[in-house]
């Protein structure tokens, strides 16, 4: 079981819980020793898995999923711990490894209870790296939940602000949709199998049995598709993620939305799509204008807030209902785009969340309208905030170019009047993405300095730096390189686009 | 008759011969020898359920098909053992008290003999010898409830809890003289079984099954038989309330399984399957939404438990083997779950006198371990994985809907819109010692050691048994190898 290597990516950070379970709480310098080791070592292993992938698809080995095991676990109800990964998955892995790495050292100086923050903080990190590397969709849904209920204790216990509250509201309102998706996986796995044959939760060989009937299809679609989407922010279900990111403290924000968000985008994918694939074609437009509502929606919000933790938060809900748009749009240069939005979004909103949880840090307020000239004082940071910003409104040379533009070519392909009409609205938002990144950078960080005190402001540290060019480099590696992802990706879709196809009557 | 016959009662044998020596020994020990009651009771106790444990069921029926011990019947009896065990190791500090101290004695043999009437009631194929059970597994229990001499609540909780119990027993007795009208004279289950087979559904035996439902759904606290729960749960001492919520409740979930399913097996769509989904959907519901309000953790825990059952009751809509199973594995899990909150509840209330939720804010602060444990316990109550309690719970919501019919699906997502709502106020628990800004009301102390063992137990249960697998296999398994002998599914 351990010779194979995504196993290693629940293992680790559990290992990580089991060293820090070892630490005082007082021993600040033995905690952040056990995370940056575990968290280096996290890192390494998805770099490496990213190029052996490639090596072996470079070889031509054509199989859906690499580096599959299958364990038995509940034999009664033919559970198993199933694990595999295509070029998506491994994509996704690298990004959790990456902003859990950015994560640790943003968190260098997190108090209270240092020890018991990065414990949670690891359980988060299993539940995410056990959800990509899942192909069974029990273990799926173990995981994803392990990954929501250590939420309310980071944010309850180091939030700020109205962070009861919000705690509560997120935790409620993601378990709420967790609900739905236990419903619509359980009637996957009853109706897995044609009749008489052996039921099964693993992905794979539910998508090739194909036996779920029409009739069952559409309310199943509907359970895992929302149940998901509450997680992807999907309107009306995203009113917990401007209050939760808000109140989240740094690490937490960064991983929430740069990487639990994509859990949404992942499942609706991997799940929803791929195995209900004839209620996909017939129902993708309920969740077309849900989506859209979502982007156009998000991003006039975040026009008018002056919170800046409120801002991205709005601004992430637009990008993530860019992410499930994309997906809907069942064709895969929309769905490349999808994927590459994900990564784009995840590394921008964390680098993002990191640089206002280090202003916030020194300026003590979130309140754009309270500071300015902020470039004068910590030009570091600034820099970095312009970089993230530009990254968010879609400058050549930075991820989010490259993913919107893929989305949009997609999404134009579907010719009908319908899609034209939603295309058109969203892309609409890029606009008013300009508008309030335009809008914080020059209150922020140009204009004159609005409060005395903030002359005395320092710059980042070295552990910031560290956190905030580690993701820079990503951006702008996506941004520079994209066709390596193109790469890492293009045999991903095969399946899931003959399900489509297939599926259509 | 055939005095062999009594070999394969070797469960009760065995708990009846431990209640024998702690009699003794209590009755003739003198005062240093009393000394070591409770260890003496703990250790023997122990003992005893591993031996239920290992050795085999015979899987015969005796005594004329009145009785049977076979690996169902057992796997229960080990895990209500389960729950005992851990119940004397929480309570040995407080039976040490100078209140109780000179009376453990009866406690330990009251506790005994409620076992054994339980294990009558699981193991019976006659409603005789079940009734025979349910009253020697309830009426001591009120004995229990009294413990706390000279406390008003105590005997005014017994009050309530005996005439609840009788009241209770007079209305399943009522249904069952209507079962023995129309079954033409016999009260074996394998009979009846037959006849209602064979026979036509009738007004008669509609009117039967309603108060049979009454008559035990008393003892489950099923809503809307349910209103003595929290009075009683409140007023017990606390050790008793735990024993109560858990060892108790799981005997009668089972029973009624096997009473349902064997029994009226055959009229399962046509009477009963709507009246338990009226029953459960009540349950759950009513339980959580009673459950938000409490201040009080033994009438939180109260509220708790009761929409518990009826999440235990789910498994009897399924109605099949792997419904049998997942309510095994629910009854021990939920067990561990709530005996771990009771452990922290009982020594918070033994060392701080404290029994409110609002004077375990902050309590982290003091007494970290303990809001450790007392979070794990949450979580698994509401189901949350990795812990336990996920497992327990998908694993019944899995068995429900293997039917595939949609008033079935409809029926676990109201459950599971429940479990949203049942976080909420376990949430509140772990707000209240984690988040909350307040000062601590509680100064640290330290645990007894009995008690620690006790939650080191509950922790490791909540902690492994759902990621290990072999539990539920091992209730699976004991499930499907009685299901050979009986004709139950």
């Amino acid at each position: 079981m351990f010779g194979n290597i995504l196993i290693w990516f629940v293992v680790i950070p559990v290992i990580m819980m089991a060293g820090l379970g070892l630490c005082r709480n007082s021993s600040m310098n033995a905690i952040r020793g056990v995370m940056v080791a575990c968290s280096t070592v996290l890192l390494g292993l998805a770099i490496w898995l990213c190029c052996d992938y490639l090596r072996l698809r470079g070889m031509g080995v054509d199989d859906e999923m690499l580096y599959t095991g299958s364990w038995m676990w509940y034999a009664p109800l033919n559970i198993h711990l199933a694990v595999g990964v295509d070029g998506i998955s491994v994509l996704m892995l690298l990004l959790s490894a990456v902003i859990v790495f950015a994560g640790t050292f943003a968190s260098w100086k997190i108090n209270p209870l240092p020890k018991n923050f990065f414990l949670w903080f690891a359980l988060l990190s299993t539940g995410v790296f056990g959800f990509f590397i899942s192909i069974d969709i029990f273990t799926m849904f173990m995981f994803y939940e392990v990954a929501l209920i250590p939420m309310y204790l980071l944010i309850g216990v180091w939030g700020t602000g109205r962070k009861e509250y919000s705690a509560m509201k997120l935790t409620l309102m993601l378990m709420g949709g967790s609900a739905f998706l236990m419903l619509g996986l359980l009637g996957i796995y009853w109706h897995s199998a044609p009749e008489g044959g052996q039921l099964t939760w693993n992905i794979l060989e539910i998508s090739h049995n194909a036996s779920i009937a029409p009739e069952w299809q559409g309310m199943l679609f509907c359970f895992t598709f929302v149940g998901f989407g509450v997680l992807g922010a999907m309107f009306p279900f995203h009113t917990w993620s401007p209050d939760g990111h808000a109140c989240a403290p740094t690490a937490v924000s960064m991983l929430h939305a740069g990487v639990l968000m994509k859990l949404g985008g992942y499942g609706c994918f991997r799940i929803a799509i791929f195995l209900l694939p004839q209620a996909a074609n017939e129902l993708a437009w309920v969740f077309i204008v849900l989506t859209g509502i979502s982007i156009v929606y998000g991003a006039f919000s975040a026009c008018v807030q002056t919170d800046l933790k409120y801002i991205n938060a709005y601004s992430s809900v637009s990008h993530c209902g860019m992410v499930l748009f994309a997906i809907l749009m069942l064709n895969t240069t929309a769905m490349t785009g999808a994927i590459l939005q994900m990564l784009s979004h995840g590394l921008m909103t964390a680098l993002f969340f990191a640089l206002i949880g280090m202003i916030y840090g020194r300026t003590h307020t979130r309140d754009i309208r309270q500071m300015g000239g902020l470039m004068k004082i910590m030009p570091y940071l600034g820099v970095c905030y312009m970089i993230a910003g530009f990254a968010s409104l879609g400058l050549p040379g930075l991820s989010g170019f490259v993913a919107e533009m893929t989305i949009f070519f997609g999404s134009f392909q579907e010719a009908d009047l319908f899609h034209r009409c939603f295309v058109i609205a969203a892309t609409c938002s890029i606009v008013i993405t300009a508008v309030y990144i335009l809008r914080v950078v020059g209150k922020l960080l140009l204009g004159p300095v609005q409060d005395e005190h903030h002359l005395a402001l320092t710059d980042a540290t070295w552990f910031e730096r560290l956190s905030t060019v580690t993701l820079i480099v990503c951006i702008a590696g996506i941004g520079c390189f994209p066709n390596w992802i193109n790469e890492t990706i293009q045999h991903s879709f095969a399946p899931i686009i003959a399900a489509i196809q297939g599926g259509v009557i | 008759m055939d005095y062999s016959q009594f070999g394969s009662m070797i469960p009760e044998l065995i708990v009846l011969g431990i209640f024998m020596l702690v009699f003794l020994f209590d009755t003739f020990s003198n005062e240093n020898g009393k000394k070591i009651l409770t260890p003496f009771t703990t250790v023997l106790f122990g003992l005893g359920t591993i031996a239920i444990w290992v050795v085999p069921a015979c899987g015969e029926m005796v005594f004329g098909g009145m009785y049977i011990n076979d690996t169902a019947t057992n796997a229960i009896k080990a895990i209500l053992n389960i729950g005992v065990f851990i119940v004397f190791l929480q309570s040995a500090k407080w039976v040490d008290s100078d209140e109780v101290a000179i009376r453990k004695g009866e406690f330990y043999e009251l506790i005994l003999v409620t076992l054994f009437g339980m294990y009558l009631m699981v193991s019976a194929r006659h409603f005789l010898l079940f009734i025979i059970g349910l009253e020697s597994a309830s009426l001591p229990l009120a004995a229990l409830v009294a413990f706390n001499k000279r406390h008003y609540e105590s005997h005014e909780a017994a009050i309530k809890y005996i005439m609840t119990a009788v009241f209770s027993s007079a209305i399943l007795l009522v249904g069952l003289s209507f079962v023995y009208a129309f079954s033409g004279g016999s009260l074996y289950f394998n009979d009846l079984a037959f006849t209602i087979s064979q026979g036509e559904m009738s007004g008669l035996l509609l009117v039967a099954l309603a108060f049979v439902i009454a008559g035990i759904g008393f003892k489950l606290s099923l809503v809307p038989f349910h209103l003595w729960t929290a009075d009683v749960y409140q007023g017990a001492p606390t050790a008793i309330t735990s024993y109560l919520s858990v060892v108790s409740k799981g005997a009668a979930a089972f029973a009624f399984f096997v009473i349902f399913v064997q029994c009226f097996g055959a009229v399962y769509s046509d009477a009963w399957e709507w009246m338990m989904y009226a029953v459960i959907i009540l349950t759950i519901t009513v339980g959580n939404l009673f459950a938000i309000r409490q201040k009080n953790m033994k009438r939180f825990m109260a509220f708790s438990s009761i929409s518990q059952a009826g999440y235990i009751m789910l498994g009897a809509m399924a109605a099949d083997g792997l419904g049998l199973a997942a309510m095994l594995f629910y009854i021990l899990i939920n067990k561990i779950s709530n005996l771990g909150a009771f452990a922290v509840i009982t020594t918070i209330e033994e060392n701080a006198g404290k029994l409110n939720m609002d004077d375990y804010n902050g309590l982290h602060k003091t007494n970290p371990w303990l809001s450790f444990a007392m979070t794990l316990a949450m979580f698994s109550l509401a189901g949350i994985p990795p812990f336990a309690g996920f497992f327990s719970k998908i694993l019944i919501f899995t068995s429900v809907t293997g039917s595939n019919s949609w008033a079935l699906y409809m029926l676990v997502l109201i459950a599971l819109i429940n479990t949203i709502i049942s976080l909420y106020y376990y949430l509140l628990v772990v707000k209240a010692m984690w988040i909350s800004p307040e000062e601590p009301k509680i100064g640290s102390f330290r645990t007894a050691t009995s008690q620690r063992v006790a939650l080191w137990l509950c922790v490791a249960g909540i902690v492994f048994f759902g990621i290990v697998p072999y539990i539920y296999q091992y209730c699976y398994d004991a499930v499907q190898n009685s299901l050979a002998l009986l004709s139950i599914f």
